[in-house]
């Protein structure tokens, strides 16, 4: 690991090993990372507060021994210092790497250990794996296959708590499954700063549940569902949607707003189920925000434009893009761009913008941040309008670019993509002497006045890159595949491109790149498949001076200037 | 080679002919090995691995609880679940779960019996009829309804989820 220096290392001992660790290092992630070996635990969370409550990752620890009078140490016969093991095995959520520590993870104390206190958390929990939504992906599950008995002796009644409770909006629990490890009470605490949940009665009955009269509403609340290792916090809307080993994976990039957080896309048979948080530490830690899991909605959404239509009638989306190709071939025209766009999408835009001598317009998307992980630009790809030449300025700093666009009364035709003109406030009787061409995902008022319209993938069915407000180049995977006939919005610029006589038209992403890293400075030697999962930090010094309106958040600060004025 | 002349005897064919139905004569009286398919049907040992159907409870409840097992690890992919939910006014509100729609396209199994092996709540079971015959695809793919009449009522040894019921009205005393 390049950050580790070298020097500062220290060596612990895991199960006889030797290895090279940073000093003060959590042992759970020190042992994972460094020994590649998992110890078992519940409560421990990389981003909470450490608990120590469930007592899964009990390990033995030894240090090195020293004289207590002279400080010397203390050697054995082959003059080797002695380790001084405890005599009680220890958590090791609660430990952090020190010089010499020894550990044991796999002896025959500390699988006892393993081995009875999952036979404690099994004493009351149901027999309910064929009916909860964790099964399959259960930390209990997994850990009493590994370390479990395997049969019970426990003949009395099992405890009768809650069960199908809302906890809010958003989130049930079964309190009969809860092993009671806090993690949901920490990130409600320490996350989301809305101090809801806690545990009532003791013992055996102790329950989690919502203080009187509050409910788990906020905006982060499924993230409890994520972090928790068993299936007691369920996701109202998932709930008995489908199984989880059903489900296929994919990286993506949130599109709520600016600050990019990487998710997980989770589907089967072309249909998304859920979306949940990918970790990224230079981004959104382990989180993600309710309203972002909802969007995968658009794919099915009664909106969605399904067929190409040409004067309101129906055609091929050839067809469309034909009669585009004429319209455009007459007179001049502009385009309406969108930040919703990806990086290589915006390129496509720039090459026909540049070409043809059509200016590009944006209309500015500005919501309410939370200073957590929404920002107050609504648009994942700001900065790439900026990166890619299609806009000087920031949209939302903009006033009714294309009314006095329009007002010129130089264009003939506007290529609009994925933008609601009447919605943003654009005249509608200037809209009206204009032909429209609208290439996007979602029917609205602007997609209604147009002459062409073309319908354009959603951000699940393609690939592409976006720019997040720390000018971080993530990209993003094909999740699912797009309705028949739909292409993305990068196919349909190529075709329009190779109908108006651009000769170097092409959708292929390795080719955009190589024209991108020749163009950009910023994109220098990268290319798509260059792009890590992680994303890669650019150097955005060029836009220093543009008055951008986001707030804090998780991993960024505000611009210093803009921090004193709020 | 040479052949051996013809005795008179069986130059006129009548030992053979009435060894012949001498034969045909015993058989007649013996007991029949053949049987009149489809008319009469062979029994079926027990174990047998014929058509796959859904059973339900002595109370008539529906044991599936969709937990989609038997879709994972059917081998041909013959069965194809919608999981739902209970209704909570339902008296089998406490089960939560139960499937919405449950097909077994008979076309595609195979008879391997994986899917009454792994079912966690005794819901699946391998019925001894083996003739499935239909005039078109759509016909042999099975929903839910048809797959109950199939299979009918099966007795149970756990009533696992009613004692849960039972427990959970009778409550644990806790103060
Ligand atoms: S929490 Fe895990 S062990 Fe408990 S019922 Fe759900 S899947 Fe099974
Ligand atoms: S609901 Fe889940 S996360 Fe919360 S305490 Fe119980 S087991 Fe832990
Ligand atoms: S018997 Fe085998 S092939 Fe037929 S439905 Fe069951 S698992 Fe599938
Ligand atoms: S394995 Fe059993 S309970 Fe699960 S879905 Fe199949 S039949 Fe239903
Ligand atoms: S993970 Fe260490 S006590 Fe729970």
């Amino acid at each position: 690991m390049s950050e580790d220096k070298k020097d500062q290392l220290i060596t612990i001992n895991v199960d006889g090993k030797d290895y090279e660790v940073p000093p003060g290092m959590n042992l759970i992630q020190a042992v994972e990372k460094y020994a590649q070996k998992e110890i078992p635990h519940y409560c421990y969370h990389e981003k909470l507060s450490v608990a120590g409550n469930c007592r899964m990752c009990l390990v033995e620890m030894g240090t090195p021994m020293r004289d207590r009078a002279t400080g010397e140490p203390i050697l054995d016969d082959n003059g080797v210092q002695k380790i001084g093991w405890m005599p009680k095995p220890a958590i090791a959520c609660n430990s952090n790497t020190s010089p010499g520590l020894h550990i044991k993870t796999d002896s025959p104390l500390v699988k006892d250990c393993r081995n009875g206190i999952m036979e404690f958390l099994l004493v009351n929990h149901p027999l309910d794996c064929p009916i909860c939504d964790q099964a399959g992906e259960c930390r209990l599950q997994e850990f009493a296959t590994e370390y479990g008995r395997g049969y019970s002796r426990f003949i009395e009644d099992k405890n009768v708590k809650p069960k199908r409770t809302r906890l809010g909006p958003r989130v049930t629990l079964d309190d009969e499954r809860c092993i009671l490890c806090s993690r949901c009470i920490r990130f409600s605490q320490e996350i989301a700063k809305d101090d809801v949940l806690g545990f009532v009665d003791r013992g055996s009955y102790s329950t989690l549940s919502c203080y009187p009269g509050k409910e788990l509403a906020n905006n982060y609340s499924l993230n409890t569902v994520d972090i928790c290792p068993v299936g007691a916090l369920t996701d109202t809307d998932f709930r008995f949607k489908m199984r989880v080993w059903f489900l296929k994976q994919a990286k993506s990039i949130c599109t709520e707003s600016s600050v990019g957080v990487n998710t997980v896309v989770w589907a089967r048979e072309g249909k998304i189920y859920r979306i949940t948080p990918r970790q990224n530490d230079g981004v959104n830690d382990t989180w993600m925000s309710d309203s972002g899991r909802r969007l995968y909605n658009l794919v099915e959404s009664e909106m969605r434009l399904l067929a190409a239509k040409f004067k309101k009638d129906v055609v091929t989306t050839e067809k469309a893009i034909e009669k585009a190709v004429d319209i455009l071939k007459g007179a001049k025209f502009g385009i309406v761009g969108n930040t919703q766009s990806s990086v290589e999408e915006m390129a496509g835009i720039q090459s026909l913008a540049k070409s043809h001598g059509a200016p590009v317009m944006f209309v500015g998307h500005i919501q309410e941040g939370d200073d957590l992980l929404i920002s107050k630009d609504a648009t994942p790809n700001t900065r790439g309008a900026l990166l890619t030449g299609l806009t000087k300025a920031l949209p939302y700093r903009q006033r009714d670019v294309v009314g006095r666009n329009l007002k010129k009364g130089e264009m003939k035709t506007l290529v609009v993509f994925n933008e609601d003109l009447i919605e943003a406030g654009v005249d509608k009787s200037l809209l009206e002497q204009v032909d429209i061409i609208y290439v996007g995902s979602q029917q609205n008022a602007t997609s209604e006045m147009a002459k062409v319209v073309i319908p354009s993938q959603v951000v699940f069915e393609k690939a592409g890159s976006f720019v997040n407000q720390n000018f971080r180049l993530q990209k993003f995977e094909a999740c699912i595949p797009a309705p028949q006939g739909v292409k993305s919005d990068a196919a349909i610029i190529t075709s329009l491109r190779a109908g108006l006589g651009d000769e170097d038209a092409s959708s292929s992403l390795a080719k955009i790149w190589e024209s991108l890293s020749s163009d950009v400075k910023e994109f220098e030697d990268l290319s798509y498949s260059r792009i890590p999962d992680e994303g890669v930090q650019l150097d955005g010094s060029r836009f220093d001076q543009l008055n951008y309106i986001e707030t804090g958040s998780l991993h960024y600060e505000a611009q210093p200037e803009l921090a004193e004025t709020a | 080679m040479e052949r051996k002349p013809l005795t008179l005897a069986e130059k006129t064919y009548m030992p053979q002919i009435v060894s012949g139905l001498g034969i045909t004569f015993k058989n007649m009286f013996r007991k029949k090995v053949t049987m009149e398919y489809p008319e009469v049907k062979p029994p079926i040992p027990e174990g047998y691995r014929g058509q796959p159907a859904l059973v339900k409870d002595p109370d008539g409840r529906e044991k599936c609880v969709s937990c989609q097992l038997c879709e994972f690890v059917c081998p041909p992919k013959a069965i194809s679940i919608i999981p739902g939910s209970i209704p909570e006014d339902s008296e089998h509100a406490n089960v939560e779960k139960a499937p919405e729609e449950f097909d077994i396209d008979m076309l595609r199994c195979i008879y391997c019996g994986l899917c009454e092996e792994v079912c966690p709540e005794e819901a699946i079971f391998l019925q001894d009829n083996y003739s499935i015959n239909g005039l078109s695809r759509e016909e042999l793919v099975f929903n839910k309804e048809k797959l109950y009449d199939i299979g009918g009522v099966r007795e149970d040894e756990h009533f696992k989820w009613k004692k849960k019921k039972e427990a959970e009205v009778s409550g644990n005393p806790h103060h």
